[in-house]
């Protein structure tokens, strides 16, 4: 048995296999703490450098991957199917424009200081979440898709038609988010490094801050008791109930969770924007986020991440390089324009992978890197294994 | 008082057309328990079909190709994606249907663009007038060929050698294919019966009063997921209820909606889906829908 193929397959010899097989997955799953600080600085540096189509690009990605985290929380990690993520994300857009907007003739805000409203957009998208748990608590994997449903068409109706609240069909500005010290806004002037520092760069900055905090919250509750509870409910749900997990509070609390990650995302892309229009927050809103997952890996922070980072990228590189590319036509020419072909791509991207990497695209980064870990390191067969192989 | 008889029986036709949908997402779900949300780009498939077709061979022929297309893509999805998906959790099995349905939709939303294409039915605008009561043929012409077909359908699913090998497959797989039933060929069957259903189902979605086929369709379609939910999604019986309760409720609601004018324009599309969860409420598994008890 070569030695790569005994670390794919660690459970085939558990007694002798163990111990190697958690030696390598430690040294595999520790971060190198220099590339994760090289890592940092590039991230830091992209406002330096990019342009603001770049950046803006960036930041929809970031925030999509925060709203990626707490959709693969519920579908990947517990198995609950949900189309209704895009209704979570309008809720902390919408959450945060009202609580944080000035009341005029037309529409009503409660003119809050925009960290509150903040904070207030990401709880009232888990109260959403938390009205819809009697549901969301019973119902198992799919029939939560379907029944989650409803959400996105009981939202536009509200978005086009609670005016005073929504804007309507036109939508609402976006008050800017001013923390002690700094504003997001592109006013007053900020020069680091003679690179002058507008909105996009400020808020690329709160974004990463915003993911990083998202992704670690979401490590602990997988790696933790929690995370547990959620994957055995996820693969046997008598199990899980019969070891003591209380099935349907999870389910609902993993819910909550997963619109609270929606609400910030939702809020963060309302500050980009500058302005939400409830178009966007329709039904393919909710596909893409399922894209992303399936895309990137079920059931982890960072297959969230490598998902929403591929799907939001792929219809603006499309559109970037559309004169260059084959079948691909201008928007309004008749072809096929960036952004179908794009949907077209990512939604082959998702049966191809279900269908030949399980796992997602992490899943292949973890495969490629137990192949090279594996030929670097060449071992010979502890003893034990020797004696178990037959003669 | 007529405008109450002429609501009840527009809700109970487009109710019976929702059942027709709902009643193939149902078989899919008994024969292989996918959950299909490919089903309304199936539906958008007939539609599209027939529309392109029907100019030059004829409504009839043209209609038919539609049902055949998408039974064949249908047949396709299963054969070339499904059966080769080999994961456990059904809810990645259902994000598969929808990478299938953001593929179809797009390209035949593309294809359709901005324009309302009509199928050419032979009934068009005519109106019967009954005692005062006006409704349309294309109702009349749906809810008949709806239970005409819904018919057909129970009664071979109840006494064909096809229909026994679906109910089987469904009661237990296992033991069914250890009696010599090929599983493969009855989810081959299922998807292929319900896409032709759904073609079917596309013809009275986009009949008078509707002005045609336009890129809305596949959402006027997904109000039969509701219906088949509502009454449990593994029952046929629950497909034909639901159908008719989110058609009546549509049509009820939308009819009144100056009296509900406070639950803002287009109450009419939403009310399906509130119907829904009142039921989800109530009873989780949906009206008709076996609840599933475990021993262990």
């Amino acid at each position: 048995m070569s030695d790569a193929a005994q670390a794919r397959q660690p459970s085939a010899k558990p007694a002798s296999s163990k111990p190697a097989s958690s030696n390598r997955s430690a040294a595999l799953r520790r971060p190198s703490v220099p590339l994760a600080v090289v890592g940092a600085a590039v991230l830091l540096a992209f406002p330096f450098y990019l342009d603001s189509f770049w950046l803006q690009t960036g930041l929809f990605a970031i925030s999509a991957a925060i709203g990626a985290i707490g959709l693969n929380l519920l579908t990947g990690a517990t198995g609950q199917l949900s189309m209704g993520h895009a209704f979570f994300l309008a809720v902390g857009a919408y959450g945060y424009v009202f609580l944080a907007a000035d009341s005029d003739t037309k529409l009503t805000g409660l003119g809050l200081p925009t960290p509150v409203a903040f904070a207030g957009a990401v709880v009232m998208a888990g109260i959403a979440g938390g009205l819809f748990s009697p549901i969301a608590g019973r119902l198992r994997g799919t029939y939560l898709g379907i029944a989650s449903l409803a959400l996105i068409f009981i939202g536009q109706h509200v978005l086009f038609n609670a005016e005073s609240v929504t804007g309507g069909f036109n939508g609402r500005n976006v008050p800017p988010l001013e923390l002690p010290g700094i504003v997001f806004d592109d006013s007053p002037e900020l020069v680091v490094f003679n690179v002058p520092l507008g909105a996009l760069e400020r808020l690329w900055f709160l974004g990463l801050v915003l993911l990083a905090l998202a992704a670690w919250l979401a490590r602990g509750v997988l790696r933790g008791r929690p995370g547990r509870a959620l994957n055995t409910i996820r693969d046997h749900e008598v199990a899980a109930s019969v070891m003591g997990v209380p099935v349907a509070r999870y389910r609902a609390g993993v819910f909550v969770l997963s619109s609270m990650y929606a609400g910030t995302a939702g809020a963060l892309l309302a500050l980009i924007f500058r302005r939400t229009v409830p178009e966007y927050f329709g039904m393919f809103l909710s596909l893409d986020y399922l894209a992303m997952i399936v895309i990137g890996g079920l059931g982890t922070a960072a297959g969230a991440v490598i998902g929403a980072i591929f799907v939001s990228l792929l219809p603006q590189l499309l559109t970037r390089y559309s004169d260059g590319l084959p079948l691909v036509a201008a928007p309004g020419s008749g072809g096929v324009s960036p952004a179908e072909a794009s949907r077209i791509l990512y939604g082959a991207a998702v049966v191809a992978v279900v269908l030949f990497l399980p796992g997602g695209l992490l899943g292949l980064w973890t495969r490629l890197r137990m192949v090279v870990t594996a030929r670097r390191a060449p071992r010979t067969l502890p003893r034990l294994e020797k004696e178990e192989q037959p003669a | 008082m007529t405008t109450f008889i002429e609501l009840v029986v527009n809700g109970l036709s487009v109710g019976s057309v929702y059942a027709l949908i709902a009643l193939g997402f149902v078989i899919i779900f008994k024969a292989t328990e996918v959950v299909n949300f490919a089903h309304a780009s199936l539906l958008l498939v007939g539609g599209y079909v027939t529309a392109i077709l029907h100019d030059d061979i004829g409504f009839l022929p043209a209609l038919g190709a539609g049902i055949a297309t998408a039974a064949v893509v249908g047949a396709l999805v299963e054969f070339l994606v499904l059966r080769r998906a080999t994961v456990e959790n059904h809810a990645v099995l259902a994000i598969v249907t929808i990478g299938v349905d953001i593929m179809l939709t797009t390209e035949l939303t593309r294809r359709i663009g901005t324009e309302v294409l009509t199928l050419g039915d032979p009934w068009q605008n005519g109106i019967y007038t009954i005692g005062g009561v006006s409704i349309a043929h294309t109702r009349i012409a749906a809810l008949v060929t709806a239970a005409v077909l819904i018919s057909a359908f129970l009664l071979a699913f109840r006494y064909t050698s096809w229909g026994v090998a679906m109910r089987a497959a469904a009661e237990d797989s296992e033991t069914a294919a250890l009696m010599g039933i090929r599983l493969s060929r009855v989810s081959l069957g299922a998807w292929a019966v319900a896409g032709a259903l759904a073609a079917v189902a596309a013809l009275f979605l986009t009949v008078f009063p509707t002005p045609g086929l336009d890129r809305s369709t596949s959402f006027a379609a997904m109000k039969a997921f509701p219906a088949a939910i509502l009454g449990g999604l593994d029952s046929t019986t629950g497909a034909l209820a639901g159908g008719l309760i989110i058609g009546l409720t549509e049509s009820l609601v939308t009819g009144y909606q100056g009296d509900l004018a406070f639950m803002g324009r287009g109450i009419g599309e939403v009310a399906p889906f509130l119907v829904m969860l009142a039921v989800l409420l109530i009873r989780p598994a949906g009206l008709f829908g076996t609840r599933e008890l475990t021993r262990v």
